[in-house]
């Protein structure tokens, strides 16, 4: 097992966290929005949802083909468990997030962009439900967001065991 | 692991973490706008109509009483020169529909209401969609969103009367010079006893993009082939105009010709108040055969969100406020009538 994270791991790693983050602000306040800035952030979350969508697909495939890094070996029982555990969770996140939103507009009979196929049939009750957990997912994908900021930077900051190395710069010591 | 830090380091460093992480998290609320200045968003606007007409769940919050309607359209292809959309060339479109009167309230009587609405869906066979909801004013009283609300404030009913305090909307006017045309309009009006004899307007311009990408900033309306008659002064059934239409439907179709208006350069393109000159070219682009009402309670458009930015490729929207603020409110009300549909069941 390497000490650092596939170069090409780490790329999507970065660029995906980018976009997640900036889905999650334009997400939250498109929703409040009234003024002509609403349909463009509409249109511009479709699509980034969508390319998210693809690159959460190929780093699933790529996470399982080349592995990670062990984490340190002082690392408390609990800890390791809860790294684990909120990786689980994120991945299961990221991949859901999108699927969610395609499944939503296929239930409340919206176009979809690029002409992509509907998901499901149309559904009024259908869509209610998958919008409502569209919405609540993606505050709970900020709360773990902010949980894993926090943690990279403790590893980073107080620990600087290394963790943070491994998905920042692929050098070691 | 390296050196372990002195505790006076570690406390810095981790309250740095701590101020870096709530930070984020405060950009976030300020985002969603649940921190920072007070905003008119399309919940509050939503809210507004509840509160003015009544909560009344799984019902539009707007335009809450209607009829769901079907039928096609007969491109006459003179449009297909100023768009590339396949509706204006293909010689049968698919449309299905909801004539409705204005408001929040799905009891009002039909004839107590002035605005009348047609809403309707074309979907071309390249499987593109075009929605668009277009009222009987072909002008709005405003062109800001927030005179916007202030008009639905003004309208506020007076629980004695039941009607709008007419001292405030008198000041509303006063304080929205731009609302002169709406209210001429209004005084000219002579309600017509029908929704097959009404004309129905887009009121917002939108762009047609031609098969060389030029833009034609336009606006529409769709003109009855159905005579005009007046609204007779004493009408007692509550539910006239939908009943009205079972009937002449059951008669025959009903037909309207789809008319572009091309704006000319100076035409007010983005506000939705001023009306373009009258000498301005139209483009018949089109008939509109509707021949059939659905069930009460049922049909195609129980569930379809009306959001006037769905729209074809060959078609897009003008920089128009209000027309970003009607498909970002439609959504609000979409989503809520969705959630009391998965309760309470779910109304035309």
């Amino acid at each position: 097992m390497n000490a650092t994270f596939h170069p090409l791991l780490r790329g999507l790693h970065w660029l995906m966290a980018l976009l997640i983050l900036s889905m999650l602000f334009i997400g939250v306040s498109m929703i409040s929005d009234l003024s002509p800035r609403h349909s463009l952030l509409v249109n511009v979350h479709k699509l980034i949802g969508l390319a998210l969508l693809v690159l959460v697909v190929v780093r699933i495939g790529v996470r399982v083909f080349v592995g990670s890094p062990a984490l340190p070996g002082d690392l408390p029982s609990a800890q390791r468990w809860a790294a684990k555990a909120s990786h689980l969770v994120l991945y299961g996140m990221m991949l859901a997030m999108p699927l969610l939103g395609w499944g939503m507009l296929s239930a409340g009979g919206y176009p979809l962009p690029l002409q992509l196929p509907a998901l499901l049939p149309q559904d009024i009750r259908v869509y209610a439900l998958l919008r409502q957990a569209h919405g609540w997912l993606a505050y709970l994908l900020f709360a773990t967001v902010l949980l894993h900021l926090a943690a990279a930077l403790v590893h980073g900051l107080i620990r600087r065991d290394g963790v943070l190395r491994s998905m920042w710069s692929g050098r070691v010591n | 692991m390296s050196t372990p830090l002195n505790s006076r380091a570690r406390a810095l460093r981790l309250t740095a973490i701590g101020l870096g992480v709530a930070a984020l998290g405060a950009g976030f609320a300020f985002a969603a706008g649940w921190v920072g200045p007070d905003r008119l968003t399309p919940k509050r606007i939503v809210d507004t109509f509840e509160a003015q007409a009544g909560h009344y769940p799984g019902y539009r919050k707007n335009h809450a009483k209607g009829v769901c309607i079907s039928g096609y359209f007969e491109s006459s292809g003179q449009a297909a020169e100023l768009s590339s959309a396949r509706v204006f060339s293909q010689s049968k479109v698919p449309v299905i529909g909801r004539f409705a009167i204005g408001g929040a309230n799905p009891h009002s009587a039909d004839a107590s209401v002035a605005t009348r609405s047609l809403a309707v869906e074309f979907t071309s066979d390249d499987g593109q969609r075009w929605r668009s909801g277009m009222n009987t004013p072909p002008v709005l009283a405003v062109n800001t969103i927030e005179g916007f609300y202030e008009q639905v404030l003004a309208m506020t009913p007076v629980p004695a009367t039941g009607k709008p305090d007419p001292a405030r909307l008198q000041a509303f006017f006063a304080a929205h010079p731009e609302s002169a045309a709406f209210r001429q309009w209004v005084k000219d009006y002579r309600p017509s006893d029908s929704f097959a004899n009404s004309a129905y307007h887009s009121i917002n311009a939108f762009r047609l993009i031609d098969a060389k990408g030029t833009v034609h900033y336009m606006r529409w309306k769709l003109q009855p082939l159905t005579p005009f008659d007046p609204l007779p002064a004493q009408v007692e059934d509550p539910n006239y105009l939908q009943n009205d239409l079972r009937q002449r439907l059951a008669e025959g179709p009903l037909r309207w010709n789809l008319l572009l208006t091309l704006a000319e350069p100076g035409d007010a393109v983005n506000d939705p108040s001023q009306p373009w000159p009258a000498q301005r070219r139209q483009v018949n682009a089109g008939t509109v055969v509707i021949e059939q009402v659905d069930a009460a309670e049922q049909g195609a458009c129980r569930d379809l969100n009306f959001d006037p930015l769905i729209l074809p490729t060959g078609i897009e929207p003008s920089a128009d406020p209000i027309l970003a603020a009607r498909s970002a409110a439609y959504s609000e009300s979409f989503n809520r009538r969705s959630r009391e549909a998965a309760h309470s069941g779910v109304q035309p």
